[in-house]
């Protein structure tokens, strides 16, 4: 179905990335997807069909998260390939790498309670679209795994009635029956935020975590919902 | 502020052999092996590896009990861990150490340094980590100082475990004031290798060379080891430069690089910097290959200025690696390490001479033989229990009223903080990066990751009541390596191996060593009984308190960290119920008791009585039976009776899988022990099952075939919590399942701060 000439998904790793390999297994190993590693010392990804930023702690992410990271040699070909129309989807430290890189608007704030959260959140869909959420009708509830300690979208509200006002909010922090209460921002995000797309909609940051949930081994499969979609979208395009 | 160490030359060595951590005895003793005086940097390097954390003398002898054979182990003691076979050419590297005094004076930084340590311990062997668990304990959480160190232990371990990217899927936390000064602090790994990859602590070949990897070294942790084996005391806060400080970083790039090194064949042996750094590693690692080494000190990478030949040795500073080098291979493996912009530097050959020698400056400023490093006096002391700790056990409990209402005594053991719900702690934790983790933390007995590309599960707990300990070391030390098993067997796993880590007081007092040399018994005791070697392990002394103007030690704590797998990681077990109309049944015949038990604890706010009696050969067969009808699909859900008994045993899967219960616990035919010993006494060889109706006739069958007892109690049923003790309706315990859960996640709600 692929066509020779393409390279598949690019899955970005950074020293300190650690949720890479959990992206490759997830888009390879379960979805079917071809996949290959890119060091962050890259400069060029054309050819690739979609690129994925992952979790973990790049640099350490002593200084903010993913603040080094977004001065890494593969950002500026993350931006030009991103500026082609490619579908960039950034998952937890990879969303803070794209809002430190200029990729998407706002920033991840240190959580409310202060301390790294991981548990299962639910998740409202705001925006049903390629390439991230066709699968996913707006108002649907998806649950899947978060794990941050940076984790709080935050942008002015201007920037926030912007993003709500073109759409391009994703996903909100819900509960099961798919309201925003406020004990279900589990971060406490401006506006129970979980993840936006720019204005083209090729580039989507989330801090939950898909790849966590594709199998249902693990108790899980909304991620298969959120992946899916791309690869519905790529592999379409690839054939 | 730096610890000063002792000049390089003093006249009277032999006068100042205390500030190296040695006695006279060991100083003269120094002086025999060597056939001369030890200089200053001799000395030093002797007291660091004949200290306890280091060189075992005083457990050593007793470790020698310890059973180490079976089919699965592919490595026993003596490495930098244990590796057991799980099949399909696969393996786990496990290991367990403490960072008790560490994590005393500085808990974050000492409990996260304690994760990165036991890290690279495990990929030192070859093994990808994949699964961390912790052992903690603290004093009770009304006190401000058990709070601080709490929240600091826990934030310690989740920043530095989550950002290495390794989850932390189990442990737990037992609260007693004994442990108000002195908290321990044990953290478990587990690494999953092929067989073939296998790697050693050796230096391997004359001529071969040693590369030193990772950060630079500095005055950071400075005498450590010999910290760790000295009492702690209120001088312990000017001792802050001894506790390391860690960067999870350079561990993940360490951890990376070296899996690369290894798989690409560029390494004859490898070994963490531990616990006296530079001088055990490098020492270890020959004494392993029968060779001697030259150390060049002037190329040891460090941070500092002015640094002295035994601070460089002597140095803790974290996330270093000793590796050799393939011949052949250095220039590849030096090119990958810069790949990954680690620091490396060539800093010793080894050679034939059997010396460990130390050059600066071209002169050789220390020559010892690395037998003699390596094989520190050993101590065999006299024990003798302690007589308050015998009139404890002793104690007459048969007079103890029942208490006015079970409803309330189950709700305070609930929150009584070793019992109550850890979620706020293991929140705390990624527990899923890897994507591995089947039974997450909180639902089972035990920790369940699946093995990727097989269908192969591996379970891990971690497990010790110190006060059983406490009141019979031999007999309390058994039930740590029998609930163990039992938690494993309870999530359908086969046990295959243990690595212990042993906390206990000051072994030069009588007591404890009593304590250490029963408790060693009582694990090879249960170990064989049960088919589970001991693979590796820790020992940590000196652990206590003063209490007035006497010193105390900490209840005794071996704690048992044990490795077992699954077959077919499908079929499983956790503890919440699942279904309405899911038969309870209690299998095996311990007889519960209220001596040491939680209940006793609480309610009646003694430490006292004897620990329930221990039957192995009844445990072993529980444990199969269960195992048997887990792996056949008969059974799903399944919980051990443990700390509270029957009736928090209960409560737990009620609350876990949000089902009521409806139930009937039998009466005890045992003179003197009354409704409470019923609901909340504790026992050993007793797991409560809940199965479909349909699948009772199979469970019978099993339980049968093994002679294991088997009693319904009753069903799994509606939002409410019934229980009640056979023939005394009159005290019905009758609560919702939501005031269950309220009083069980109070309790660490805020703790964390």
């Amino acid at each position: 179905m692929r066509p020779t000439t393409s390279k598949g998904i690019a899955v970005i790793s950074f020293p300190g990335s650690n949720c890479d390999d959990d992206a490759r297994h997830a888009l390879q190993a379960v979805l079917g997807a071809p996949v290959r590693m890119v060091w962050h010392d890259e400069t060029d990804l054309s050819g690739y069909l979609a690129v994925v930023l992952p979790g973990g702690f790049s640099f350490g992410d002593y200084l903010r998260g993913g603040a080094l990271a977004a001065q890494s040699p593969v950002m500026a070909a993350v931006g030009a390939f991103a500026r082609r129309g490619g579908p960039v989807l950034g998952i937890c430290n990879g969303f803070q790498v794209l809002t430190e890189a200029g990729l998407l608007p706002g920033q991840l704030a240190r959580n409310r309670s202060l301390g790294f959260v991981c548990r299962d959140v639910h998740l409202r869909v705001e925006r049903s679209a390629p390439p991230f959420t066709t699968r996913t009708p707006v108002g649907s509830v998806l649950r899947l795994p978060v794990a941050h300690g940076e984790g709080a979208y935050y942008a002015d509200d201007e920037t926030l009635d912007r993003l709500e006002g073109d759409g391009l909010v994703a996903f909100r922090y819900c509960d099961a029956a798919g309201v925003a209460v406020p004990e279900a921002n589990v971060n406490g995000a401006s506006r129970s935020i979980a993840g936006v797309v720019n204005a083209r909609g090729n580039v989507m940051g989330m801090m939950p975590h898909p790849e966590r949930a594709v199998e249902p081994l693990l108790g899980y499969g909304d991620g298969r919902l959120v992946l899916g979609s791309l690869l519905d979208q790529v592999m379409a395009a690839a054939a | 502020m730096t610890r000063p160490l002792p000049p390089v030359v003093t006249p009277r060595l032999r006068d100042k052999a205390q500030a190296f951590g040695l006695t006279t005895a060991e100083f003269d003793e120094v002086v025999t092996r060597l056939g001369r005086e030890p200089n200053a940097v001799e000395a030093g390097v002797f007291g660091a590896l004949w200290s306890e954390h280091c060189g075992y003398k005083n457990s050593r002898p007793l470790l020698r009990l310890l059973p180490t054979q079976g089919a699965a182990v592919l490595q026993g003691p003596g490495e930098n861990a244990g590796v057991v076979d799980i099949g399909e050419g696969l393996a786990v590297a496990f290991k367990m150490e403490s960072h008790n005094h560490p994590s005393a004076v500085e808990p974050v930084q000492g409990a996260g340094t304690g994760v990165g340590g036991i890290l690279r311990d495990i990929f030192a062997m070859g093994a990808r980590p994949f699964a961390v668990l912790d052992s903690l304990r603290f004093g009770e959480l009304n006190s401000p100082r058990s709070r601080h160190l709490l929240a600091g232990v826990v934030a310690g371990i989740s920043s530095y475990g989550n950002a290495v990217g390794v989850p932390t899927v189990g442990g737990e936390v037992e609260v007693n004031a004994c442990f108000e000064e002195n908290p321990l602090v044990n953290v478990m790994a587990l690494g999953l290798l092929r067989h073939e990859d296998l790697q050693r602590g050796t230096v391997g070949a004359v001529g071969n060379r040693l590369l030193y990897v990772g950060s630079r070294t500095g005055r950071d942790g400075l005498g450590g080891a010999v910290f760790a084996s000295a009492d702690l005391s209120v001088a312990s806060e000017a001792d802050r430069p001894a506790v390391q400080v860690g960067d999870p970083f350079m561990e993940k790039l360490l951890l990376e690089a070296c899996l690369e090194a290894f798989a690409r064949d560029f390494v004859a042996g490898v070994q963490d910097m531990g616990a006296a750094g530079l001088a055990s590693s490098v020492a270890e690692m020959a004494h392993r290959a029968g060779k001697g080494v030259d150390l060049d000190l002037d190329a040891v990478p460090r941070r500092e200025e002015g640094m002295t030949a035994l601070e460089v040795m002597l140095s803790e500073s974290q996330e270093r690696m000793m590796l050799t080098a393939k011949p052949g291979r250095e220039v590849e493996l030096l090119s990958l390490f810069d790949r990954f912009g680690l620091e490396a530097a060539w800093v010793g050959v080894v050679r034939d001479h059997g010396e460990l020698r130390l050059l600066e400056g071209g002169e050789v400023v220390a020559a010892m033989p690395v037998e003699a490093l390596n094989r520190p006096p050993e101590y065999v002391r006299e024990g003798r229990e302690d007589d308050a700790v015998l009139a404890a056990r002793r104690r007459d409990l048969s007079g103890m009223p029942e208490v006015d209402d079970p409803a309330g005594a189950l709700l305070t053991l609930l929150s009584s903080p070793t019992i109550a719900s850890k979620e706020p702690v293991y929140r705390r934790y990624d527990h899923q990066v890897m994507t591995n983790t089947v039974v997450l933390p909180g639902s089972a007995d035990a920790a369940v990751l699946r093995v990727k590309g097989t269908s192969l599960g591996v379970a891990a707990t971690v497990d010790c009541n110190s006060r059983y300990v406490y009141l019979s070391p031999r007999l309390g030390a058994a039930h740590a390596v029998a609930e163990a098993a039992r938690n494993l067997s309870c999530v359908g796993a086969e046990p295959l191996g243990v690595t212990d880590n042993l906390n206990f007081g000051n072994p030069t007092d009588p007591g404890v060593y009593h304590q250490l040399s029963e408790a060693i018994h009582g694990i090879e005791e249960a170990c064989l009984a049960l088919g589970t070697p001991v693979t590796g392990g820790n020992v940590s002394l000196y652990n206590q308190y003063v209490d007035g103007d006497v010193t105390r030690a900490v209840h005794p704590t071996p704690t048992i960290g044990m490795v077992g797998v699954l077959r077919d990681v499908s079929r499983r077990a956790t503890q919440g119920l699942k279904r309405h109309g899911d038969v309870l049944l209690l299998l095996g015949d311990g007889v519960p008791g209220s001596g040491a038990s939680e209940f006793l604890f609480r309610l009646h706010g003694m430490e006292a009585g004897c620990p329930p009696a221990l039957d192995l050969a009844a445990e072993a067969a529980v444990q199969r039976v269960v195992r048997r009808l887990i792996m056949s699909g008969a059974c799903d859900t399944a919980h051990d009776v443990s700390t509270g008994g029957l009736a928090v045993c209960l409560a737990e899967m009620t609350m876990t899988g949000g089902v009521g219960l409806v139930a009937t616990v039998p009466a005890l035919s045992v003179p003197g022990a009354g409704r409470d010993a019923a609901l909340f006494g504790e026992s050993s060889a007793r797991i409560v099952v809940a199965v479909k109706p349909d699948d009772v006739a199979a469970v019978l069958v099993a339980c049968e075939a093994e002679s294991v007892a088997a009693v319904r109690l009753g069903e799994a049923t509606g939002d409410r919590f019934r229980l009640v003790v056979e023939g005394r309706e009159d005290s019905a315990i009758d609560l919702a399942v939501d005031e269950l859960l309220t009083a069980w996640r109070a309790t660490f709600e805020g703790a964390l701060g």
